[in-house]
């Protein structure tokens, strides 16, 4: 495989950092201190996007900064995986600026500054997890997201997000220092490298036992994927303001602990070693779990953000369902899902924070008939639940199809199983509100009057209208981020 | 030039003379003085290191005495590195000091630059000697002027936290003094290398073992070793904080290096770990010392207190890399007495622009800090992710090589604890984050707008400069821990 060598990745990392003393430079200007962010937010997708043809032809482009044993270092490189990902955090940043400046001045929230300043180095972060050529660069940009997104999830500074903050914490840095730091260095005291390799890096090191520890070492100590037990923080993270919710806790947090689990186990461990081992079903077997306790419990859940995070919790787990079932069309469906299920999920997010912003309602309960008053938003919503639920005409679709082609694929006719209720369960969550929404009646409504238009303002309304044209455009589409997939995993 | 080594030490040595001298004259000179000394021996220390990375160790006599009977400073690359260490800090600190000094000293300010100077001849000269006595008496400097340090600083609990550091600092003393007495009955030879060879023909020896024993007892007595840490809590928390800046990070790191001394170039490793047993009983010592300390410093409500049983706890790190009987943990020890060093410094720093403002640093009082001192906040953060570990921070890198170093040997009790108070540390910090980020409850009715801003009010700008570079280079030397070890410590250890 060709390999280029450039500075490219680094500076995509880094444009976002360097934003940051102009963002606060900036701080009693606040129409420049946004414009600063559109400069990078751009200038960091232009960055990705030029390499994305060389990525697209096979090549890899690749820079090592420090290495300080061999085989561990901090060092990038780009192949398909990480530019799906990097591509899609990228895009959607500049989409969740713009939604962020309506929300975050229609609320009149305070420390908008240290906001932004940490959303940036949040998105640096992202990237710089997409772009990571060992474990150890990895975990290095996975601890700073999980640092930088503290003062984002704990923003109102009240007690509700100093506990809400707390549980964060406990969960993320709690499972990455006590289960990740052990088991990364465990892997490199046995094979003295930590570089991702198609192949894994373990050369008939581990017996199974061993091995089996060592990847639940690492499936539940990348706690950002929300696989249960660990999933909890995500529901408390709920309190942050909604942009957060929508970019961080739907698309790039959640699912650079997904990303690191994939990376882990092809790129750690290889196909090869876990079918060998036989420790596809193991993974399976608990993301299943996820997958069907999350999906139930978002169905009791009257707080719309909070049914939103279950449903993350449960749509994260297909991904890591779907590399697990090693075989090519189902991770082929699990890796797409990490695009098509970002789209989808962040359009609700975006949806949920016009309506609050709008309205000041929070519980579903409350939003009957409030579709007559914001008819876009509850669109938007229409199609981000089927871009989850996986119905046509979304990304969504594409991805759930992968995936019951690959339980069929690898012949395990029960997860498949498992796959159909939890995308009947997705429905039933979801169309009831957007059904009440626009059939319902809210207790207000008076039948004499006719209802007036009341949606969002433009910053709020543009963002959702976005990304729910994605989710469609997607679906007829697919083609780019499919061949991203199947170069990055050589399928 | 030749004279590179011994200047270090005598630079400032001469600084403290002068600056004694000068306070008859005008007493505002004490200060330029002390920085004319330490930033010679900076320049020193640094070509010294340049000198031994290119061209290998060096061996100095003084006034031209041959070993065995003369004083012989050697110099290789780990007491170059630790040299170069020891008075960066010292010279940084002294330039935050200027303004804290004048506000807890009063009128003292000429004579805490001349215990200070001192001091530093004490710590630079135990680095650099080769003499097993002379590294005695520059082990008492260090101590008695600590002492009387100590004894400036809270004019209530001052003093008696004094007492008890000179009671116990003297008993170590004794202890490493006999053990120094027990080795020339059986060598007849002060000088290291010397002894080192004689001692070959002495393995068996019960003297050389009650040596060893003494001399390593002392020196844990000296670095607060658990269990034998009581006196340093007390002592560095309420001694002068431009004083306890530089003795937290320092001190107990070069007690640290010492040790590593005497167990390579004195007494040799292949004699310390040819019975597994006592290895493997200090390597357990040091896991009980690194959970001890975690777990005293969380009960803490105090933040100087809290970060001197975090030192405690640091101290069973470098122990039980060094006595992992590996190159992996000795790798790891000895990265560590730097990076711990640098981030005790850096946290020290962040503490001390806190007291310059707020006097008193109980956890409660702490409450807005990130509004009011951003800077010094920030400087703060760095070092507490240093010490929890996280990358690309140094804390993260020896922490790394410890535990490869411990999975190599097996001792997974080790490991362990490591990452338990790497855990451990995470609440500590983000306990103390939290007093500072959240508004306190009482104010707090649920508004938004109960955000009132806080006005800002930082520290002096010649703390926060300095407190600001330290920080950084947490980062810096963390990113650059690969060319640390490619070389400086494994050639060392070669």
């Amino acid at each position: 495989m060709e390999t280029i060598i450039s500075i490219k990745p680094l500076l995509a990392v880094l444009v976002s950092l360097l934003v940051i003393p102009a963002l606060i430079s900036s701080s009693d200007k606040p129409n420049v201190r946004e414009s600063w962010i559109f400069v990078a937010g751009a200038i960091t997708l232009l960055l990705i996007l030029s390499m994305l043809p060389a990525v697209l032809a096979g090549k890899q482009i690749a820079l090592t900064l420090f290495e300080f044993a061999p085989g561990a270092g901090i060092a990038f490189r780009v192949d398909g995986l990480g530019m799906l990902f990097a591509i899609v955090a990228a895009s959607l940043y500049i989409v969740t600026s713009i939604y962020s400046i309506g929300y975050m001045r229609g609320l009149n929230e305070h420390g908008q500054t240290r906001f932004v300043s940490f959303f940036a180095l949040a998105i640096s972060a992202t990237i710089g997890a997409a772009f990571s050529a060992n474990l150890l660069t990895l975990y290095l940009f996975y601890e700073i997201l999980s640092l930088a997104t503290y003062p984002l999830v704990t923003h109102h500074q009240d007690e509700t997000s100093r506990i809400a903050g707390r549980r964060y914490l406990t969960f993320i840095l709690g499972t990455s220092i006590a289960l990740v730091l052990p088991a990364m260095i465990y892997c490199y005291h046995v094979t003295g490298t930590l570089e991702f390799s198609t192949t894994g890096i373990f050369t008939g090191q581990l017996s199974k036992p061993a091995a089996t520890v060592l990847l639940l070492m690492f499936v539940f100590g990348f706690a950002k994927a929300g696989i249960m037990p660990f999933h909890s923080w995500l529901p408390a993270a709920m309190v942050a303001p909604t942009p957060v919710s929508a970019l961080l806790h739907a698309v790039a947090v959640v699912k650079v602990g997904v990303f690191s689990i994939v990376r882990v186990m092809t790129g750690i461990f290889g196909i090869d070693l876990l079918s060998h081992f036989n420790l596809g079903v193991v993974v399976m077997g608990i993301a299943s779990v996820t997958i069907l306790v999350a999906s139930c419990i978002a169905l009791s859940q009257d707080e719309l953000k909070r049914r939103l995070a279950y449903s993350t919790i449960s749509q994260l787990s297909y991904i890591v369902f779907g590399v697990a079932l090693l075989s090519p069309q189902g991770q082929l469906g699990g890796v797409i899902h990490i695009a098509m299920h970002a789209f989808g999920k962040i359009t609700l997010f975006f949806c949920a924070g016009a309506i609050y912003v709008a309205t000041g309602k929070k519980y579903i309960s409350q939003m009957s008939g409030l579709g007559k008053k914001m008819p876009f938003t509850f669109a938007a919503l229409f199609i981000g639940a089927l871009g989850v639920i996986g119905l046509p005409p979304t990304g969504g679709f594409y991805s759930k199809w992968n995936l019951i082609l690959g339980t069929l694929e690898a012949q395990q006719t029960i997860f498949m199983i498992v796959l159909l209720v939890s995308s009947f369960l997705n429905a039933f969550y979801f169309l009831p509100i957007v059904y009440k929404g626009f059939f319902g009646k809210s207790e207000e409504e008076d039948d004499n009057i006719p209802v007036k238009i009341q949606e969002a303002n433009l910053c709020l309304v543009i963002p959702l209208m976005i990304t729910a044209g994605i989710s469609i455009v997607l679906f007829f589409y697919p083609t780019v981020f499919v061949n991203l997939v199947k170069v990055g995993l050589g399928i | 030039m030749d004279n590179y080594p011994v200047l270090i030490v005598v630079a400032p040595l001469l600084a403290a003379l002068f600056a004694g001298l000068a306070v008859w004259i005008e007493e505002r000179l004490s200060y330029p003085i002390a920085l004319t000394g330490l930033a010679i021996s900076v320049f020193s220390a640094f070509n010294v290191l340049m000198q031994v990375i290119t061209s290998g160790p060096i061996q100095y006599r003084m006034a031209g005495w041959a070993p065995p009977m003369g004083i012989e400073y050697r110099i290789d690359l780990l007491n170059a590195m630790v040299l170069l260490m020891v008075s960066g800090i010292g010279l940084l600190n002294l330039v935050a000091s200027y303004k804290s000094v004048k506000q807890e000293t009063y009128d003292r300010a000429p004579s805490f630059y001349i215990v200070y100077l001192l001091f530093m001849t004490g710590l630079l000269g135990v680095t650099a000697t080769g003499d097993l006595f002379n590294l005695y008496v520059l082990i008492e400097i260090t101590s008695l002027t600590s002492y009387a340090m100590v004894a400036m600083g809270d004019r209530d609990r001052g003093p008696l936290a004094s007492l008890n550091y000179v009671f116990i600092g003297v008993i170590g003393a004794s202890f490493y003094l006999l053990g120094v007495g027990y080795l020339y009955m059986q060598t007849g030879s002060l000088n290291m290398a010397d002894v080192a060879i004689i001692l070959q023909s002495h393995q068996g020896s019960s003297i050389v073992l009650t040596a060893f024993i003494l001399c390593i007892i002392g020196l844990w007595i000296k670095m607060a070793f658990f269990p034998m840490h009581v006196w340093l809590p007390n002592a560095y928390s309420y001694s002068p904080i431009a004083f306890a800046r530089v003795v937290a990070p320092l001190m107990t790191k070069v007690m640290v290096y010492v040790m590593i001394r005497l167990m390579i170039t004195v007494f040799g490793l292949d004699y310390i770990f040819k019975s597994p047993f006592f290895a493997d009983a200090v390597v357990w010592l040091a896991s009980v010392a690194i959970i001890f300390g975690a777990v005293m410093a969380l009960a803490q409500k105090n933040l100087k207190k809290m970060l001197t049983y975090i030192i405690v706890c640091e101290i069973g790190y470098m122990v039980g890399g060094a006595w992992m009987g590996n190159q992996l943990g000795m790798t790891g020890a000895i990265l560590h007495i730097l990076n711990d060093a640098l981030m005790t410094f850096a946290m020290f720093l962040a503490v001390g622009n806190i007291v310059y403002k707020l006097k008193d640093v109980e956890l409660s009082n702490l409450t807005g800090l990130f509004g009011k001192m951003p800077w010094t906040m920030a400087g703060f953060v760095l070092a507490a992710f240093s010490i929890i570990g996280v990358p690309p921070t140094c804390g993260f890198f020896s922490k790394w090589y410890l535990i490869l170093g411990a999975f190599e040997k097996g001792a997974y009790h080790f490991a362990a604890a490591l990452v338990i108070s790497s855990l451990i540390c995470a609440v500590l910090f983000f306990r103390v984050f939290e007093i500072c980020f959240f508004s306190p409850p009482s104010e707090n009715s649920g508004h938004k707008e109960s955000h009132s801003h806080v006005a800002m009010a930082e520290a002096p700008i010649s703390m926060l400069i300095v407190s600001g570079f330290v920080s950084l280079s947490l980062i810096v030397v963390g990113l650059y821990s690969g060319t640390i070890v490619n070389t400086i410590i494994i050639p060392f250890l070669k």
